[in-house]
């Protein structure tokens, strides 16, 4: 990515669109054209959009569901190691294993736990932070978080031709199309 | 949002969420302007330098603290526990109508959330570092307060007790500040990269660039962001829940007469949320005014709001209702003792009325949708639940504590002016934050109102706007 070349080299296409039910339907057409490296880009989280790209992942539910179990454990066992192994003590002649009164602090863990799995996750599966990305380099793209609509097909892309590809997007009343540099 | 299934003019139609005409740009802008310019109102200085000043109150005040120990304040033997732990579950309690409105209410798909969940939020975050002052603090020795609290392995290899509520409640606030501040920080993501994108100076851009990680809008993002929000909401609401009944289990675990109750964990509860959205109100209504927001903070908010107060006080009245039928129907004398003497001929029964009328006689004018719709009554009701939810907890903790079980035991409890300079600093501290807060962050969730927006809906597959 950072050698130095003369001219950089082609990142992918930029289209952008009117609404985001132009998006949603060119982002549609897109996939249905067989395009595996697209992306689309909102304001705001739009309903279907990343479905409409081909995108089923339901990653983190599972992953947070871990995340609890590993938290419960660690509560339970920091409870039992502590009050039973490390640091017995007669309390009111309560049991050293008082399994109820260690409820509320691995509940605790458990929720601390899977909270933090589902943001981390979340960041890290959608790989942030992360400064610079090459749709940044589009002008227009400081819109993308007020009011426009982007599209981008990538030219890592097996189909992409920078002559159809553009074409193909122009095709689909996108407002206009650029190239982006990597 | 498409139309109300009411015909027009029908006096049970909503008033609307968002103003009219408001499209992504005006929403954007108007919620953007607010942080992005030189101007601060006259009113937001006003209110801070009020904050700030008892905020250095708040700072002698701990500074005496450490050199003198707690027997600066009033704090006696049998009342062990007094303004610490008062204005700890009071703090604690305001926190949290700011999960309620930003975890249940999205569960329950109540779209007037959106537009008070950003600062209802800032205010749980700041509410719990308000109360986390009390316990470090009430030790006298904060420094020593590490292995107090909190498992760690030290050099004497000791640890805390488990089979305590007060560890318990260790766990679960500091959970719930970190949840809450998480939570926040998520939903501010988005903001951070309209910020990155409309701010000018290029300081400013670096430094909302820094917050926004690069957050680029991409659809996959945004589909990994809403599961992975959901499930925040879905995981906040059992630990909102969970927080206050620890807090509540404190008193409900000992054997107390007047904490020795079953009702507690409900009632307190209610009562925490209660008490924040009387908070959310003195916040709101003076915010809106001072910068405009009519348009987005709308009279169906308010109106809301005071709805979800009028259900949640009378929750509460249940509880006081119980409390005393418990004492009666216990047939224990210290119980009996105790309803009598909160009530009726003890030293601190004027509390208990002032308490009544606060947050049982006053707030029942919001049957009226005239007083909901008046933004003065409003604010002047959400001041008498503030007071007198504080009160609660000073009738529960004082007039349980006062009258030991020997008489040769009995004291009365004074505050001294170091105990209310503490309690008035972390209200400083409060305001000093939150106005800090509204200037250089969104108040306002800008990503989540353009969802509002008529720009925002699309026919899908699934069906129906977003």
């Amino acid at each position: 990515m950072a050698h130095a070349a003369t001219s950089p080299a082609l990142y992918g296409l930029l289209a952008e669109f009117d609404s985001a039910q132009a998006l949603l339907d060119a982002a549609k057409q897109v996939h249905a054209a067989g395009y595996t490296k697209a992306d689309a880009f909102s304001p705001l989280p739009i309903h279907g959009l990343a479905e409409a790209l081909g995108f089923r992942e339901r990653r983190i539910s599972p992953l947070v569901l871990c995340g609890g179990i590993v938290g419960a454990l660690a509560g339970y066992g920091l409870e039992y190691w502590t009050q039973v192994i490390a640091y017995p003590m007669n309390i009111g002649g309560r049991p050293f294993h008082s399994w109820v009164a260690f409820i509320p602090p691995a509940f605790e863990t458990t929720i601390l736990f899977s909270a933090f799995t589902a943001g981390l996750s979340m960041l890290a599966m959608n790989g942030l932070p992360q400064p610079y990305h090459p749709v940044f380099n589009a002008e227009r793209f400081a819109r993308a978080s007020q009011d426009a609509y982007f599209l981008v097909i990538e030219a890592a892309d097996p189909r992409f031709d920078v002559e159809q590809t553009g074409a193909f997007l122009a095709g689909l009343h996108a407002r206009e199309v650029v190239t982006l540099d990597e | 949002m498409e139309g109300s299934q009411y015909p027009k003019g029908d006096f049970r139609e909503p008033l609307p969420l968002i103003g009219p005409g408001h499209s992504f740009r005006s929403i954007t802008d108007k919620l953007t302007s607010v942080v992005l310019t030189k101007h601060t109102p006259k009113a937001w200085f006003a209110t801070v330098a009020v904050g700030f000043l008892l905020f250095n109150g708040f700072l002698i005040a701990v500074t005496y603290l450490l050199f003198k120990g707690i027997g600066i304040w009033g704090t006696n033997i049998p009342v062990g526990w007094a303004f610490p732990i008062i204005n700890f579950v009071w703090w604690i309690g305001i926190g949290h109508a700011g999960t309620l409105i930003s975890a249940i209410l999205l569960l329950f798909k109540q779209d007037w959330r959106t537009s008070i969940n950003r600062f209802a939020e800032a205010m749980t975050l700041f509410a719990v570092m308000c109360a986390a002052i009390f316990p470090v603090i009430h030790t006298g020795r904060p420094w020593l307060a590490a292995y107090w609290l909190f498992p760690y392995p030290n050099a004497m290899t000791i640890w805390p007790n488990f089979r305590s509520p007060l560890i318990w409640d260790v766990f679960a606030v500091s959970t719930y500040g970190l949840v809450s501040a998480l939570f926040w920080y998520i939903g501010l993501v988005p903001d951070m990269a309209t910020f990155r994108d409309t701010a000018k100076h290029p300081l400013l851009k670096k430094f909302y660039g820094v917050l926004s990680l690069g957050w680029r809008g991409s659809a996959r993002h945004w589909a990994r962001y809403e599961h992975a929000y959901l499930l925040l909401a879905g995981l906040s609401t059992p630990l909102v829940l969970s927080v206050h009944t620890v807090v509540s289990f404190d008193f409900a675990v000992g054997i107390v007469p007047g904490w020795h109750a079953t009702i507690f964990p409900p009632y307190f509860v209610a009562g925490a949320i209660y008490d924040g959205f009387a908070m959310v109100l003195t916040l709101a209504i003076p915010l809106r005014k001072m910068y405009h927001l009519e348009d987005f903070i709308t009279m169906r908010h308010i109106e809301n709001m005071a709805k979800v107060m009028l259900a949640t006080g009378l929750v509460c009245i249940y509880g006081y209702a119980c409390e005393a039928f418990f004492g009666w129907y216990s047939g224990n004398e210290y119980e009996r003792f105790l309803v009598a003497n909160r009530t009726y001929f003890g030293p601190y029964a004027w509390s208990y009325w002032v308490l009544i009328l606060c947050n049982f006689l006053v707030p029942q004018m919001m049957w009226s949708k005239r007083m909901r719709r008046n933004v003065w009554a409003l604010f002047t009701a959400a001041m008498f639940v503030n007071v007198g939810m504080w009160l609660e907890r000073f009738v529960i903790i004082v007039t349980s504590l006062h009258r030991d079980f020997l008489p040769s035991s009995w004291e009365m409890y004074r505050p001294t002016i170091w105990d209310f300079s503490t309690f008035f600093g972390t209200v400083g501290l409060f305001v000093t934050l939150m106005f800090v807060f509204v200037r250089v962050l969104p108040m306002i969730s800008v990503f989540e109102m353009r969802t509002l927006a008529p720009d925002a809906r699309v026919k899908s597959s699934e069906g129906g706007a977003h």
